[in-house]
């Protein structure tokens, strides 16, 4: 196990760690743009963001998600414990099968959104965008649970795109292609043991393998070699970010401010100012946040956030958002250029009681050329649909493509 | 429809909170574990013949309002003794004698220094002592009574005028020790003062806190009694007057755990397998043992939970009882105020050392004591001509490294060795001693950690902050579930505030006056 203990004195020393896949993403990363992400190094853009953007809807883009937080947790109150963490009912994720989720304070504000796994009959994992261990834990009095946060002792890679399925069935993982969309199955891999979600961040056909560090390389290996036919190319986290705002997914520190980091009171939100009250159960007797979300659904909530499609092509990012007479409402947290959807689109937050599918806003928008600022007051419809979002991502099994 | 409520625990708290709601014509049933009323107030034989008030032994905060209302006297409720002094007792023999503002045994200096500090003090007290009772205001709304509250909590500090507010604000955050320090000089008259503020937390003289600990203990005038029948009394009267408002109290009914119904409490299930329907539960229990053993943490939400788990509780007073061959002697000390509240705590360094093994996990190498002897004052106590000795005895931690059940025979030695030290013959006199540890009190009076107060007493866990924000006003966040004990403002002491407190803000909240109830009830 790759547990790294930061109690160590030397912990300082190492503060960011090279991935499992470090070697093979050092030799692809033409440009050396490296980032950091959480506790490793992380690759922004191999060798252009545009070109790995399109393998992720046009062929097959391979992205590291090992920086991403991982948790294991077992023990007879597993369920207890994860059903009075998340607003959704848990036991509705069978084994096998994989839920997004979102958890919230008792004001009812978002702490994190994440995915829950269940890997096998009572052993979840959670993934989340944050560290999470410290609520976790105290999430976890008076429950009989254990909790491991296990994010270096997993080694994973999305593999996104129309022909991520033929890739993999290429590898030899016989029968990935039944895998339903939020389902997950085992395969031998040299020996050990490799997990296969169908998840992913892209809103596309796409899979997540799931190995332990000593087998990162080769498993990164033979998946380019498989891919050779299939056109596949690294992506970094630049790519990603445009194919899930394509994707209509939210982001923690863009959608909304996660409420243990945030300190002015009125800066957080809840699952419904976020789109999430389908997320909300209150078919459960409890769970964080309940009390608070039930009067917030009776009397109404402080924000909604919305899809626009804006006109023109000017990227609205960072833009003031007005309704129809011109009265400022709200602001823009994430905006493209959606080439594969070919709209000029973008995610906001708006007040209340704003954000009626069809309602009419502008966006304030300022671009530059040759260094030369202009501004624009576009249009934008309040959307209902996510801007992408094609039937290979739901069919069972996938065509080769 | 009358609604009924289900109270747990039969403390003197609780059983406050049952006369008031029963007088308003609720339909009350109290539920308690042991086999008598009173919690941490009762009397009862530890030898035979000898009877001692078990847990508390002086009655200082019972509130005069609740007295009064439920008429508590004509319950049975007399003193055999008032108006105690407090002696500091000298190992020399030359004692300091406290009576209120005046001072025997020391300079004049120290003596006109006493009256000022008693004026401030009882002056601090009182404000203090004002927001006793009234449910406590909550923080950061709007609400126009939160509100107002909070301004009459202002207005009284500001009523103070300019130079003793600023005395208040400036030591009713710090310690005794420097207090004390800036006043006085004789050393047995500071330390026996500075048990004002440590008597019964984990604070020594010189931790922050506890001047605010000694503003509570003398909110009501600082004035000692002893009940007659001892404190036992005290919850018989007031379980009188429950019972003849229309409570029913049922001792010896151990309630195990309390029943939800989805979001909302239904009742509660005893030990015995019985389960009670209820539209309300109130519990005297503490915090802790409410929400975590009888609720269970899963019916909570997580932050919520978590406060309640950093509640610091940890008991820190172990109970000596003594049954005495005779009336103990104390070398120098008159006769005739043997039955007074003697204290051992002969400078402020002595109660600072004994706090400090208490940091490290260990009992005090030379503890403090409160002593009476109540047999002096009440013959029911012990047999003619035997006596009985009650002491509080600190530091005596819950958590102790060496483990309880290996050092309790070897504190034991040190205790009576600590009395030896006072009372020479002592020794020959003693036919039978029981040593109440914190974890001995936390099974006799189930109090998670063995502490007094349900939870110590610091500003950080006072008024709307006690027990924890989001439950201050006696309603918890789990619909149908409050509380009524000193784990609630005000705190501990048998006082009854927070009993009658939890009652007005229930009967509050279901909106309906008293006399509307009592209507409903008659038709």
């Amino acid at each position: 196990m790759r547990t790294v203990h930061f109690d160590s004195r030397e912990h300082y020393k190492n503060k960011v760690f090279p991935s499992p896949f470090h070697s093979r993403q050092a030799e692809l990363n033409q440009k050396k743009q490296w980032g950091r992400w959480f506790d490793y190094l992380s690759v922004n853009e191999y060798y252009c963001e545009t070109m790995e953007y399109f393998a992720g809807r046009n062929s097959c883009g391979v992205f590291d998600l090992t920086p991403m937080t991982k948790h294991l947790i077992t023990g007879p109150d597993a369920l207890a414990f994860l059903n009075r963490l998340v607003t959704r009912e848990v036991a509705k994720i069978k084994p096998g099968r994989v839920g997004y989720a979102v958890w919230c304070t008792d004001e009812g504000q978002v702490i994190d959104d994440g995915t829950i796994f269940h890997l096998r009959e009572g052993t979840y994992r959670m993934c989340s965008q944050e560290h999470q261990i410290d609520w976790l834990s105290i999430n976890a009095v008076g429950f009989d649970v254990t909790i491991v946060e296990d994010t270096h002792d997993v080694a994973a890679v999305a593999l996104q795109g129309p022909t991520s399925c033929a890739t993999l069935k290429r590898m030899g993982l016989a029968g990935v292609e039944n895998i339903t969309p939020f389902g997950l199955d085992y395969f031998d891999f040299e020996g050990t043991e490799l997990m296969v979600s169908r998840t992913g961040f892209t809103g596309d056909l796409g899979y997540e393998l799931w190995i332990h560090p000593d087998y990162a390389e080769t498993m990164w290996d033979r998946v380019f070699e498989a891919g050779k036919l299939h056109n596949i190319r690294p992506m970094g986290s630049n790519a990603l970010e445009l194919l899930r705002i394509e994707a209509a997914y939210i982001m923690a520190g863009e959608e909304f401010m996660p409420a243990m980091q945030t300190v002015r009171p009125t800066h957080t939100r809840s699952p419904f100012e976020l789109g999430l009250g389908w997320l909300v159960d209150f078919n459960k007797p409890n769970f964080n946040g309940r009390r608070a979300l039930l009067s917030e659904k009776k009397n109404g909530s402080r924000y909604a956030l919305v899809r626009l499609d804006i006109e023109d092509n000017k990227a609205a990012n960072h833009s003031y958002v007005y309704d129809s007479k011109g009265k400022n409402i709200g602001w823009v947290t994430s905006a493209m250029w959606s080439p594969s959807a070919k709209k000029n689109i973008a995610l906001a937050t708006v007040e209340a009681p704003h954000g009626e599918i069809g309602e009419d806003m502008k966006v304030e928008i300022y671009y530059q050329r040759e260094l030369k600022w202009s501004r624009k007051m576009a249009r934008a419809i309040v959307v209902k649909d996510a801007f992408w979002n094609p039937p290979r991502r739901r069919q069972t099994p996938p065509a080769d493509f | 429809m009358i609604k009924s409520i289900l109270i747990i625990g039969a403390g003197h708290n609780s059983l406050v909170c049952a006369a008031y709601l029963a007088k308003a014509g609720f339909q009350v049933t109290v539920f308690e574990a042991a086999d008598r009323v009173g919690g941490a107030a009762i009397t009862r034989e530890f030898h035979p013949g000898f009877r001692v008030s078990a847990g508390a032994h002086l009655l200082y905060l019972l509130d005069e309002g609740i007295s009064r209302e439920l008429g508590l006297e004509s319950h049975g409720l007399s003193m055999a003794k008032t108006g105690m002094d407090t002696i500091s007792l000298d190992p020399g023999g030359n004692h300091v004698r406290i009576s209120g503002a005046g001072v025997h045994g020391v300079s004049a200096q120290d003596q006109a220094a006493m009256k000022e500090y008693h004026r401030l003090i009882n002056r601090f007290a009182g404000v203090i002592g004002a927001l006793h009772n009234r449910v406590p205001p909550r923080m950061g709304t709007t609400n126009r009574v939160d509100l107002l509250a909070l301004a009459r909590i202002g207005w009284n500090i500001r009523k103070l005028g300019k130079n003793d507010m600023r005395e208040f604000l400036r030591i009713a955050g710090i310690n005794m020790f420097d207090v004390l320090q800036e006043k006085f000089d004789s050393e047995l008259l500071k330390g026996a003062l500075s048990l004002d503020g440590t008597l019964g937390t984990f604070l020594g003289a010189r931790s922050n806190n506890s001047v605010f600990c000694a503003l509570h203990r003398l909110s009501n005038g600082g004035r000692y009694s002893l009940p007659a029948g001892g404190m036992g009394a005290v919850s018989e009267a007031i379980a009188g007057a429950a019972r003849a408002n229309g409570a029913e109290i049922h001792t010896s009914r151990p309630v195990k755990s309390i029943l939800m119904d989805f979001d909302h409490v239904s009742g509660v299930e005893l030990e015995s397998g019985e389960k009670i329907e209820a539209d309300y539960i109130i519990s005297g229990a503490d915090p802790k043992t409410t929400y975590f053993k009888l609720l269970g943490p899963q019916n909570l939400e997580a932050g919520f939970a978590h406060r309640v788990n950093n509640i610091r509780s940890r008991g820190n007073v172990a109970k000596l009882h003594l049954a005495l061959r005779g009336v103990p002697e104390f070398t120098g000390l008159d006769a005739s105020l043997t039955g007074e509240r003697l204290v051992i705590a002969p400078s402020l360094q002595y109660v600072e050392h004994a706090f400090n093994h208490a940091k490290y996990g260990e009992y005090s190498a030379h503890p403090v004591l409160e002593i009476t002897i109540p047999s002096l004052h009440d013959d029911t106590f012990a047999p003619a001509g035997r006596h009985v000795l009650s002491a509080n005895v600190q530091w005596a931690p819950r958590e102790l490294k060496a483990g309880w059940s290996e050092a309790k025979a070897a504190f034991q030695e040190t205790v009576i060795d600590t009395l030896a030290a006072y009372a020479p013959g002592i020794r020959t006199q003693i036919l039978h001693m029981e040593l109440l540890t914190p974890q001995d009190i936390e099974a006799e009076f189930r109090i998670t950690g063995g502490h007094w107060h349900h939870g110590e007493l610091a500003l950080d866990q006072s008024m709307m902050m006690r027990p924890v924000p989001g439950a201050a006003q006696y309603a918890t966040p789990v619909t149908g579930l409050w509380m009524c004990g000193a784990g609630c403002h005000p705190g501990g002491g048998v006082m009854g505030s927070a009993g009658r407190n939890a009652a007005q803000a229930l009967m509050k909240s279901v909106g309906k006056s008293v006399g509307e109830i009592r209507r409903v009830k008659e038709t």
